[in-house]
């Protein structure tokens, strides 16, 4: 929502563009590979990894321009690894405010300041701030680059059956309505789901009580790039009220509904106002300010019980709805965008068997349980549902001013990057192995005399052979990168000379070897992949 | 004691007192702080933990 006399893409700092409806020669359409449906961040990064692969995708969007407001601001380090094997990272990096710490407050007092894990082996800081429409907007650019991907805006799915070599789309734009054949579709549609209420499946999980307010304001406001939680603030007695920096001078303020505050009443811009200008007052803000936009959000942990029906697989918000707390939802989305785009590409070029599209749910889906798991006890700290929890709470606010170990209690749990540990596109572990990552982890980067070892992963897998000799595989999906086990990755890996590591391409680790030998690596990689005697290169 | 520990102390305690009608949470959280001084068994170390619990109660500038 905007203030009066402002439309609803009237922003005080970025122009929307205005996309205009497809010119579609007439015929029927050729069945495409892929069509995804929804041109949001995580349709767009589904289009774009499938592209790196060589793999045409048609995406749709009943808008006719990019989603309305900042919406999710955070985009997390294991994002910005997603951004950068797409090509569309510069933007990101000149554009986003990079931050790694938190503080927080119990009744006006700072009582708290942690620091999110980095290093200088971390190619890239923990968080980062960004207006949503710049992170469509930049990957938008992206698209528009890449000859493979085509766009239709203000092109509304409307219909959807399933037939044995494929799905066929109806669908609606200003011209009317056609038949389009895919043999995949991705449903990146969003959290109200058009594709999903079609097919008849339902969202599985729990709806919390709680119900937040964000409204971003534009001053000029000096404070470092610092999340602050602010806690039984004397501005919003008994709730809680979180600040972000963003780009463009923007600042969101997110603040808890009382139990007695409808959404209705809360969301009139006199009482957005009023609610805003209290906590700018609590924070010392005393030069103007200008409301840009608001919108209401309420706690939810919601997902399908399978991300694939058939041809057709549900992809970000339509298939899973989390708190924000953990800045997850935009975060999984491009995770899942990125896991089923490798997947769908190396199936479509014949790299690997169709059965390895049945490793997305487990993963993607445990990556969202995992998100569940930790919503529970983060909403209880933010929003505590009972007297009870709420005394606590503020006693281990409270006791943080003098106990570190009190404020681990109040520490965000946010953005472990989810292990794919129980998968079937991930190795079992090497018992040989006493340290360094385990299969189905994120990959720790690595500082190099130049450069980060993630800078040396190929486009599909990637083998880390440590030490002279090592083990090898001959074939065209994977890349052989040579390193000295008693190296500064070596070390980090663990590893002795004989070692090797295999990288999937989303950077997740499918397995390890203490001593790696070429027909259990060859082995492994056609396994992980689903070969069959017709897909084995 | 583990970050895991007093987290698990910490939802216990918050999971009792929601047993409990909210008129005898103090009663309850006095009877529970009595009894682990008792059996921490040590009179000067909680001595030091009553006056540090003060803290961060009063408004800034207080007397201590």
């Amino acid at each position: 929502m905007r203030p009066a006399g402002r439309g609803e893409l009237d922003s005080l700092y970025f122009t929307y563009p205005h996309f205009p409806a497809p010119v579609r020669t007439p015929g029927p359409e050729t069945r495409r590979p892929v069509v995804i449906a929804g041109a949001g961040p995580v349709g767009m990064t589904a289009a774009l990894t499938l592209a790196q692969y060589g793999i045409r995708s048609l995406l749709l969007d009943r808008k006719d321009t990019f989603n309305d407001g900042s919406r999710a601001i955070c985009i997390s380090r294991s994002s910005y690894y997603i951004l950068e094997r797409l090509g569309a990272l510069q933007p990101f990096l000149d554009k986003a405010l990079g931050w790694t710490r938190g503080r927080s407050f119990y009744r006006g007092r700072q009582i708290l300041e942690f620091d999110m894990p980095d290093s200088a082996d971390e190619k890239f800081r923990p968080m980062y701030n960004l207006q949503q429409q710049y992170i469509e907007a930049f990957l938008w650019q992206a698209v528009t680059a890449n000859p493979l991907i085509e766009t239709r805006w203000q092109s509304e799915v409307t219909g959807i059956s399933e037939e044995p070599q494929g799905v066929t789309l109806t669908v609606s734009d200003p011209g009317g309505s056609y038949a389009l054949p895919a043999q995949w579709v991705l449903a990146a549609d969003g959290a109200r789901s058009a594709i999903r209420q079609m097919r008849g499946l339902r969202l599985q999980g729990e709806n919390y009580e709680g119900r937040y307010v964000i409204a971003d304001v534009q001053m000029a406001h000096d404070y470092p790039t610092i999340r602050r939680a602010l806690f039984d603030p004397v501005s919003r007695p008994g709730g809680t009220v979180l600040i972000h920096r963003q780009p463009d001078n923007i600042w969101r303020i997110d603040y808890q509904l009382r139990d007695d505050e409808s959404a209705e009443e809360a969301t009139r811009e006199e009482n957005v106002r009023a609610a805003v200008a209290a906590v700018l007052a609590e924070i010392g803000q005393d030069s103007p300010w200008q409301l840009e936009w608001w919108s209401v959000y309420s706690a939810n942990t919601l997902a399908l019980e399978d991300y694939r029906d058939g041809r057709v697989i549900f992809v970000g918000d339509s298939a899973h709805i989390v708190p924000i707390f953990g800045v997850r939802g935009l975060n999984n989305g491009l995770a899942d965008a990125q896991n089923i785009g490798w997947k769908l590409a190396f199936v479509l070029t014949g790299q690997a068997g169709e059965a390895l599209i049945d490793s997305y749910t487990p993963e993607r889906r445990g990556a969202t349980l995992d998100v569940f798991a930790n919503a529970g006890k983060s909403t209880r700290f933010m929003t505590p549902p009972d007297a009870g929890w709420r005394l606590m709470r503020d006693a281990a606010l409270s006791l943080a001013l003098t106990r570190s170990s009190a404020g681990r209690l109040a520490n965000p749990r946010q953005m472990t990057p989810y292990t794919y540990a129980a998968s079937p596109a991930t190795a079992s572990d090497d018992p040989a192995f006493s340290d360094g990552p385990i299969p189905g982890a994120l990959m720790p980067d690595v500082a190099l005399e130049t450069g980060f070892l993630s800078d040396r992963m190929g486009p599909g897998f990637t083998l880390l052979r440590f030490g002279a000799g090592a083990a090898a595989c001959d074939d065209p999906a994977l890349t052989l990168v040579d390193l000295p086990a008693d190296g500064p990755v070596g070390r980090a890996y663990g590893a002795r000379p004989g070692t090797a590591y295999l990288i999937r391409p989303d950077l997740h680790i499918a397995g390890r070897w203490h001593q790696a030998d070429a027909t259990t690596l060859c082995q492994t990689l056609n396994r992980l992949l689903a070969r069959t005697e017709e897909t084995t290169a | 004691m583990t970050d895991a520990d007093l987290e698990r102390l910490y939802e216990a305690m918050a999971e009792t007192l929601g047993t409990l009608p909210r008129t005898d949470h103090a009663l309850y959280l006095a009877k529970l702080a009595l009894a682990l001084a008792e059996t921490l068994d040590d009179t000067p170390q909680a001595l030091a933990v009553i006056a540090e619990c003060r803290q961060g109660l009063l408004p800034e500038g207080a007397p201590a």
